[in-house]
C-alpha cells in the first residue's frame, strides 16, 4: 500500500479545474476523511459539504474517480486506483464552489412531482390500518429509504439531456407515495410525473440503480409509474 | 453549465444496453427507407429487382447486410428485456437478457452467415 | 391536448408496436436465413410472394408497426443526442412516419401484386 495518496480535486465553479494534493494514508480511510484532511490540514479555503457522516443525511455525495458516490462511506481502498483519486463536484448540479453543488433543483423536482404526503385523516380521527405484507405497502417500502443525496439525479444522462426531467430521486419518491393508501393525491400525482419531464423520458439506462448507495431501484418505481399511467390519462383534453 | 456525466460514470451492463439498443435502432431507422425502396423495384418487373440484386452482391454490401441481421436481432432482444422490465414485477435490472441479447444476436448472425456462403 | 398526454400516448404506441414487432422479427429473420441460401435472385423471392395473401398481410403488418414505431425512437435520439426540439422534431418524426408508411406498403405491394 502507498503511503501517500494523489488526489486531485476540483476548485472553483463552472469555471475552474483539478488541484492536486498529497494526502497521507490511513487505515479505514473514507473519501470524506481525505477531503476534511485537504481542508483542514493543506488549504482551509476548499469547500465541500457534509453533516452526518454515517450515512443517513445525505449532504456528502460527490464524484469520485468519475462516479457518484457517498463520500462517508466510501472508503478509499475501494475506490482508489494506484494511489490516485479524483474529486469532483455532482453532476447535471450547477457548481456553487469547489465540491459544493446547488441542490434547489434536486429539491425543488421533488415537490414538482408532488413528493409532499397529504393524507385525510386528522390527529382526532383513528390510526389507518396499513398491512405491511399487502403489494403497495411493500412496493412503498422497497424506495422508502431514500435519503436524497443526489447521487442517482446526478448519474443519470436523461437529466443532462432533458433539463426538465424529475429525475429518479423525484419519481421514486412519487412511487411510494402512489403506493401509500392514506395519501389522497393520487390523480394530481400521475400527472405530475406524466410526459416529458415525467416517467415516460426514462430509458432504463439503470445507472440510479446501479449507483444508489443504499441499494434502492428507482427504475423499479419508474417503471411501476409508466404502468400505472398506461391507464390513466395524464390530464388535459 | 454543469458538469455531465463521462464514459467512466456509464461503464455499467445496463447503460451498454441502453447504448445497443439506441445505436442499432437508429442504423435499422436509416436502413430501412433504403430496404423499402429496393424492394419497391419489383413494381417494375423482376429484372429491375435483379439490377439491384446484382448490384447489392459485393463483399461489402454482403457484410452490412449481415451487420443488419445482427443489429435487428439485437435491437429485438435489447427491447424484450425492456418490456419485461415494464411490465412484469421488477426483478432488477435483468441483466441475464443483456448477455442474452448479445448471445442471440451472434447466434443469428453465425446462422446468417453460414446461409449466405452456403 | 397536453404535452405530457402526448408523450404518455407514444410511450404506449412505442411499447405495443414492440411486441407486434418482435413476433414480425422473429418470423423475418427465419425467412431470411431461409430465403439467402445459395445467393438472392428476384425471380426466387417474387415466386415465394408474389399473389400470397399470407406474407402480403405479415409484412403490412410488419411495415405498421415500423411505421408507429421508429419516429418515437428517432425523435427521442434527434432531441437528446442533436438537440433538435419542437417544430423540427415534429418534422422528422412525421418524415419517418411517412416515409416509412409510403415507402414500405409501395415495397410490399410491389413484391405480392405486382
Amino acid at each position: 500500500m502507498t503511503k501517500t495518496l494523489a488526489v486531485s480535486v476540483w476548485r472553483g465553479k463552472e469555471e475552474g479545474g483539478f488541484v492536486s494534493y498529497e494526502v497521507p494514508r490511513r487505515d479505514n480511510q473514507t473519501v470524506l476523511d481525505v477531503i476534511t484532511h485537504i481542508q483542514r490540514n493543506v488549504d482551509h479555503t476548499l469547500a465541500y459539504r457534509f453533516a452526518c457522516r454515517v450515512g443517513m443525511c445525505g449532504s456528502c455525495a460527490m464524484t469520485v474517480n468519475g462516479k457518484a458516490r457517498w463520500t462517508c462511506r466510501t472508503h478509499v481502498s475501494q475506490v482508489a486506483e494506484n494511489g490516485k483519486l479524483e474529486l469532483a463536484p455532482l453532476a447535471n448540479l450547477p457548481i456553487v464552489k469547489d465540491l459544493v453543488t446547488d441542490m434547489r433543483d434536486f429539491f425543488d423536482k421533488w415537490a414538482r412531482g408532488l413528493g409532499q404526503f397529504k393524507g385525510s385523516r386528522t390527529r382526532k380521527d383513528e390510526f389507518e390500518k396499513v398491512r405491511p405484507d399487502s403489494k403497495a405497502r411493500m412496493a412503498a417500502d422497497a424506495g422508502i429509504e431514500c435519503i436524497g443525496c443526489g447521487v442517482c439525479y446526478a448519474s443519470c444522462d436523461v437529466v443532462s439531456w432533458r433539463p426538465d426531467y424529475l429525475g429518479p430521486a423525484a419519481l421514486n419518491r412519487a412511487w411510494t407515495l402512489v403506493n401509500d393508501q392514506r395519501d389522497t393525491q393520487l390523480v394530481e400525482r400521475m400527472k405530475a410525473v406524466a410526459g416529458d419531464a415525467g416517467c415516460h423520458s426514462c430509458h432504463t439506462q439503470g445507472s440510479c440503480t446501479e449507483r444508489c448507495p443504499k441499494q434502492l431501484a428507482p427504475t423499479a418505481g419508474i417503471a411501476g409509474l409508466k404502468r400505472q399511467l398506461m391507464t390513466t390519462p395524464a390530464g388535459g383534453k | 453549465m454543469k458538469r455531465t456525466n463521462d464514459s467512466r460514470a456509464r461503464n455499467h451492463a445496463a447503460y451498454w444496453a441502453f447504448l445497443m439498443h439506441r445505436v442499432s435502432g437508429l442504423a435499422l431507422a436509416l436502413f430501412l427507407p433504403v430496404h423499402f425502396w429496393a424492394l419497391g423495384q419489383a413494381i417494375k418487373g423482376t429484372a429491375a429487382l435483379d439490377g439491384f440484386l446484382q448490384f447489392a452482391d459485393q463483399p461489402l454490401f454482403k457484410f452490412a447486410e449481415w451487420g443488419l441481421v445482427v443489429l435487428l436481432s439485437l435491437h429485438m432482444m435489447c427491447g424484450v428485456r425492456l418490456l419485461l422490465i415494464e411490465f412484469r414485477p421488477w426483478t432488477g435490472l435483468r441483466k441475464n437478457w443483456i448477455t442474452g441479447a448479445v448471445g442471440f444476436s451472434l447466434a443469428t448472425g453465425m446462422a446468417f452467415g453460414l446461409a449466405l456462403i452456403r | 391536448m397536453t404535452h405530457a398526454e402526448t408523450k404518455r400516448q407514444l410511450w404506449y404506441v412505442q411499447r405495443i408496436s414492440a411486441m407486434v414487432l418482435a413476433c414480425c422479427v422473429v418470423a423475418h429473420l427465419a425467412i431470411m436465413i431461409y430465403a439467402v441460401r445459395g445467393g438472392l435472385s428476384g425471380a426466387e423471392i417474387l415466386a415465394r410472394t408474389q399473389g400470397s395473401w399470407l406474407f402480403g398481410a405479415f409484412y403490412a403488418v410488419f411495415v405498421l408497426g415500423c411505421a408507429a414505431h421508429v419516429p418515437i425512437g428517432v425523435t427521442n435520439i434527434a432531441e437528446e443526442w442533436f438537440g433538435v426540439r419542437g417544430f423540427k422534431s415534429t418534422l422528422i418524426a412525421q418524415l419517418f412516419t411517412w416515409g416509412i408508411l409510403i415507402l414500405g406498403l409501395r415495397a410490399v405491394w410491389g413484391v405480392i401484386a405486382s
